[in-house]
């Protein structure tokens, strides 16, 4: 079954293909997020490799420095500096990614609701948009990281639980993260519902959940995709302040973010152990994002050759 | 136009409202309350002693009830008092709030200082060199984590050449101009770096928009030359857009400068409203995170009224 339309559906990708490969900047981050995501995937396996454990204190090898045992040198309890960073890694990307996922989720719902209902539930919708854009969202953020489960009746296995500060910071980054993509997607479902395909498939008496899941949705993957990606570095920045002022994930699980406490009450005393944390961040954030500008230029249709 | 904006300012009211009935309900479920802390200060508060306070300050009372008492309070000018400071919430608040409008005022100016005549330079020539170099440091600039900036601008110029204080404000009796202003050096910096990048990538996207409209053709096609197509026609309307992206801004600009104030030690609202909820502050808190919302709302609303006043095409009937 390959009829005119898959050509021209696989044209499309070809096109989208050749545009991102002349966006040089893109192709290099995509690399740089490859070789990120698995020195943090395979972490476990690099520390049995060099004989390294990310909790190992040694305080008789203090602020070490690089050496071939300890390839970036020691903290301040003498751990491994690299492991923990690969750890870190680990919990950064990994609440980057999820946290961008359930935030598209939502998203993508408001969005798709709004531009295909129209009308007054579009305005509530994006007028509600526009107030969580405008919202001042740091204090707002440290606000939830700061409230007591406890008070909110979760259940207590779940509060007690090693890891409720990872879920804890993946809801609230998600439940702030929405907006882009809404935005978005909002935009390009307005355009998409008057065109024919949608409207023949009103004419057959198709329903608006059938007509937004089936006919609308799939159109509105590029823009999705585009929007998460630029989203993912936000997520990423917003988890590493947070866990930076104390609010994210709670040592001793070493992120990106907690790692640099430690190094901003230690300036005076090793200022260079600010140095790789930071700059993981920086290489990471900024790599999406030129792949983020790259998937945009490829996958926009208005796009000339 | 008035109807418009009549709309506007009323749904500001509406946020306005839903966020403090949001913020005081979340305060309510942080940890520890008023008089938690007063028995953690005194051991000899018996648990009969601690209902009867509770029942003395209506903690005992439903949350819409004491949120009630709360606003109505509020509406009368009766803020509250605030733990960390002392002092009613206003005389702790307004000192900060001037230290911000300070920090805030001189990063924008800079900011935008820059990053305008940038974008702009990137979008005369798109994929130029100039523009792939201007769009590379802009995208530096926006992926920057700002609390790590901080740190990098401290290590540099305070712990190895020792030229610019760590943190903080001037010091005791040190009232001179220079002794005031070596103090907002590097937070200006740091926040001035976190937001230009997308001040100019605004300004590049809305160029661009700009140069591609039918008059530009034509004013290209009357003779125009290039700074008189890019200054005098394209300018105006290149602008439209980028006031409001900046005017929407206003809440991450704040959020920057909770990081900045809170790395450099600078006695900012943002520092103030983090302190605030570290410290079980609550009426200052609320206070302060209310304050800020109402400012970033008024600022999105004279947004409203550039836009006209730039846009004749814009009627808001």
């Amino acid at each position: 079954m390959r009829g005119p339309m898959a050509d021209t559906a696989e044209s499309m990708m070809a096109l989208a293909l050749k545009r991102f490969r002349r966006h040089r900047l893109a192709i290099a981050g995509a690399v740089v997020l490859a070789v990120l995501a698995s020195l943090a995937a395979t972490a476990p396996l690099i520390a049995t490799i060099l004989g390294l454990d990310w909790e190992a204190v040694d305080l008789l090898n203090r602020f070490a420095p690089s050496s071939a045992a300890h390839p970036l040198g020691t903290d301040e309890l003498g751990r491994d500096l690299f492991i923990r960073l690969l750890y870190g890694g680990r919990i950064s990307l990994l609440v980057g990614l999820t946290a961008t996922v359930v935030a598209a989720l939502i998203g993508t719902a408001i969005g798709l609701l709004a531009g295909f209902y129209g009308g007054r539930l579009d305005a509530l919708l994006m007028r509600f948009t526009d107030s969580v854009i405008a919202l001042p969202l740091l204090p707002l953020l440290i606000v939830l990281a700061a409230v007591d489960l406890d008070k909110l009746g979760l259940p207590p296995s779940l509060v007690q639980s090693q890891y409720v500060s990872l879920y804890r910071i993946i809801a609230i980054v998600a439940l702030v993260g929405w907006t882009t993509v809404a935005r978005l997607v909002r935009g390009a479902a307005l355009t998409i519902r008057e065109r024919d395909f949608v409207l023949s498939a009103r004419g057959y008496g198709a329903g608006g959940f059938r007509i937004m899941t089936v006919h609308i949705l799939p159109n509105l993957i590029s823009p999705v995709i585009v929007a998460t990606t630029l989203s993912v570095g936000n997520v990423i920045l917003l988890e590493s302040v947070l866990s930076f002022l104390g609010l994210g994930i709670q040592p001793p699980i070493p992120s990106w973010g907690n790692l640099l406490t430690n190094a901003q009450e230690l300036i005076w005393t090793a200022p260079g152990l600010a140095m790789w944390p930071g700059m993981l961040i920086f290489i990471t954030v900024i790599a999406l994002n030129f792949l983020g500008d790259g998937l945009q230029d490829a996958l926009d249709p208005k796009a000339t050759d | 136009m008035s109807r418009f904006l009549l709309h506007r300012l009323l749904q500001s009211l509406v946020v306005l409202f839903l966020m403090s009935f949001v913020i005081y309900w979340l305060m309510g479920l942080m940890p520890g309350d008023p008089i938690d802390l007063m028995i953690s200060a005194d051991p000899k508060i018996t648990s009969e002693d601690a209902a009867r306070l509770r029942a003395l300050y209506g903690l005992d009372k439903p949350i819409t009830e004491r949120y009630l008492n709360w606003l109505g309070a509020a509406v009368g000018g009766d803020f509250g008092f605030s733990r960390l400071y002392a002092k009613p919430v206003p005389e702790a608040l307004l000192p900060a709030l001037a230290n911000t409008v300070r920090l805030l005022g001189i990063t924008l100016f800079l900011s935008l200082l820059i990053g305008l005549p940038a974008g702009m330079a990137a979008a005369i020539r798109p994929y130029s060199k100039t523009d792939y170099t201007i769009n590379l440091l802009a995208f530096a600039g926006i992926s920057l984590p700002a609390f790590w900036l901080a740190l990098l601008l401290i290590i540099v110029f305070s712990v190895f050449l020792g030229v610019l204080p760590a943190g903080g404000v001037a010091a005791l009796g040190g009232d001179g101009f220079w002794d005031q202003a070596k103090y907002l050096v590097l937070p200006v910096a740091n926040l001035t770096i976190a937001s230009v990048g997308g001040h100019t990538r605004y300004m590049r996207a809305a160029m661009i928009e700009a140069l591609r409209q039918d008059y530009i053709r034509t004013a290209r096609a009357k003779g125009a030359g290039p700074a008189r197509v890019v200054l005098g026609h394209a300018l105006r309307n290149a602008l439209i857009p980028v006031v409001t992206i900046v005017s929407l801004d206003f809440g991450f600009l704040f959020s920057g400068a909770l990081i900045t104030e809170t790395v450099f030690a600078y006695p900012g609202m943002g520092k103030l409203i983090f302190d605030a909820i570290m410290g079980n502050d609550y009426n200052l808190a609320l206070v302060a995170l209310l304050f800020v919302t109402l400012l970033i709302l008024i600022g999105n609303l004279l947004a409203d009224l550039a836009y006209a006043w730039l846009d004749p095409r814009i009627s808001y009937r």
